[in-house]
């Protein structure tokens, strides 16, 4: 489980994160969704520690990640995996070396054992027999699939998801969420996925925060979302003509 | 700080020595074919040049090798083939990392708890400072072989007085000069270039300008300290 309290970000004078408080929970997936530039990467990236918080904490199993120690962070961000938005594969290494990494990084496994974890991890994301291909070799969806096995071949205890479906066809886009939710309930991971693609929150939204202006705006699942009443949620659920007709307009 | 990070303690030793042996073969090996290929050219040249200045007969021919070995051994190799290695190596060293950098494969690095400066920069600057001596010696030997054969082809002077030349009044000495300059700027170039790469925000527009500022500072900094070095090894 992740918590963060309260956590504040000013970049130049603009304040992007403004008082955030939220939950994570351990074995579901974690939603923090908004239109563009609202400050929901700009909270993931605080939350990996890749922005220092102004203020505020943000607590990995009630561990304070931004006053642990150097060797105390390096000790959780090895239990971190990340899916970033345009994949972060290594462009010299093949996709079995990508995936690889972690283990060669952390682990003491014999070089059988590694290749096995390997094609495991592979064999999760339907990648089986791609192990030789550079990633300039692979599709966007594939490149996606291949950051994810890379992501969870250390085992995390927590994945994070920076925008997993930008420039995916809406039918990749669901294998990419369904792959998600199985891999966190699978190995009962802490999942936060940043997203604004509607389709994904009515997917795999178990628990979500809605960000408006840098402020947690609206908490709940996917089930309240499509009954919500708060204006600036409405508006970003219901902005399409096609997502009035296909779910309905709830009351104002 | 960021020298700090390259040279913290390695997180695993053998992943780190995997990656010196492919930088010694992506930084030093692949930059063999412009070495030989500059490094013959020269040395013809100079050997040319040298032996159309010498017009009086008081000025022994032997003087054609001599003046080749010299001219070669002292700033040829050691500067001049570490200047075009900052236009090869550094330009290559800065785009690579500058696109690491926007495309966040720096960023998964750090999120995976890895110490990215350390795993991407140490090795490159290990594997310069080792190779780069090997390829400026290799130079310097194609280069006095280009002379010969220009040289003795073209009438300039015989084999006997080109070997004589290149003989003549050898000090050791100087080959460590010249190796020293060669180390300092092996660190110069993977260092500055790494920097500028590492450094990089913002887009493909930016790796650009990285590479330029890479190989321009390099540049700059190679001169400034051959003049240096110059200064401390040959006038004290």
């Amino acid at each position: 489980m992740i918590e963060i309290r309260n956590i504040n970000k000013t970049f130049d004078d603009r304040q992007v994160v403004k008082d955030v408080s939220f939950t994570f929970y351990k074995g579901k997936t974690n939603l923090i969704i908004g239109e563009s530039g609202c400050g929901k990467t700009t909270i993931l990236k605080l939350m990996v520690g890749l922005h220092k918080a102004d203020s505020g904490e943000i607590l990995y199993d009630g561990q304070n990640f931004p006053k642990l120690s150097v060797n105390e962070q390096e000790t959780v961000r090895k239990k971190i995996g990340m899916l970033f938005q345009g994949g972060a594969l290594f462009d010299s290494q093949t996709l079995e070396e990508n995936v690889q990494f972690p283990l060669d990084m952390f682990t003491d496994l014999t070089k059988a054992e590694k290749l096995e974890r390997v094609n495991f991890c592979l064999e999760k994301v339907q990648l089986v027999g791609k192990n030789k291909l550079y990633p300039a070799e692979l599709s966007g969806g594939m490149k996606k699939r291949a950051a994810l096995a890379r992501a969870i071949a250390n085992n995390p205890s927590y994945l994070f998801c920076d925008e997993p479906n930008s420039g995916l066809d809406p039918k990749t886009s669901i294998v990419i969420d369904n792959l998600i939710k199985n891999i966190t309930e699978e190995f009962n991971i802490t999942t936060i996925i940043v997203t604004h693609d509607m389709n994904s929150v009515i997917e795999i939204g178990d628990n979500i925060m809605f960000v408006h202006k840098g402020e947690n705006w609206w908490t709940g699942d996917k089930s309240q979302i499509l009954k919500t009443t708060n204006k600036e949620l409405f508006d970003f659920v219901f902005a399409s003509e096609f997502m009035k007709q296909v779910l309905g307009t709830p009351q104002k | 700080m960021l020298l700090y990070r390259v040279f913290a303690r390695p997180q695993k030793h053998s992943v780190y020595m995997r990656q010196i042996i492919f930088e010694i073969n992506n930084i030093g090996i692949s930059s063999l074919p412009i070495i030989v290929i500059i490094s013959v050219f020269m040395g013809g040249i100079i050997t040319i040049q040298s032996a159309h200045a010498i017009d009086s007969p008081l000025v022994p021919l032997y003087a054609v090798g001599f003046t080749t070995r010299e001219s070669i051994m002292l700033e040829f190799s050691p500067t001049i083939v570490c200047l075009i290695l900052a236009g090869k190596v550094g330009s290559n060293i800065a785009s690579e990392i500058g696109a690491m950098r926007i495309t966040e494969q720096i960023d998964a690095l750090e999120i995976m708890g890895i110490n990215s400066a350390g795993y991407l920069i140490f090795p490159k600057i290990a594997a310069a400072v080792f190779i780069f001596p090997f390829l400026i010696a290799l130079s310097m030997f194609l280069g006095i072989l280009g002379g010969y054969i220009m040289g003795v082809s073209s009438g300039a002077c015989t084999a006997y007085q080109y070997i004589y030349g290149i003989q003549a009044f050898f000090d050791p000495g100087k080959l460590y000069y010249s190796f020293t300059k060669v180390l300092v700027f092996a660190f110069i170039i993977t260092s500055v270039s790494a920097y500028f790469g590492y450094n990089t925000r913002g887009g493909a527009l930016e790796v650009g300008k990285s590479s330029t500022s890479a190989v321009v500072y390099s540049s700059v900094l190679i001169l400034l300290f051959s003049l240096i070095l110059t200064e401390l090894f040959i006038n004290h």
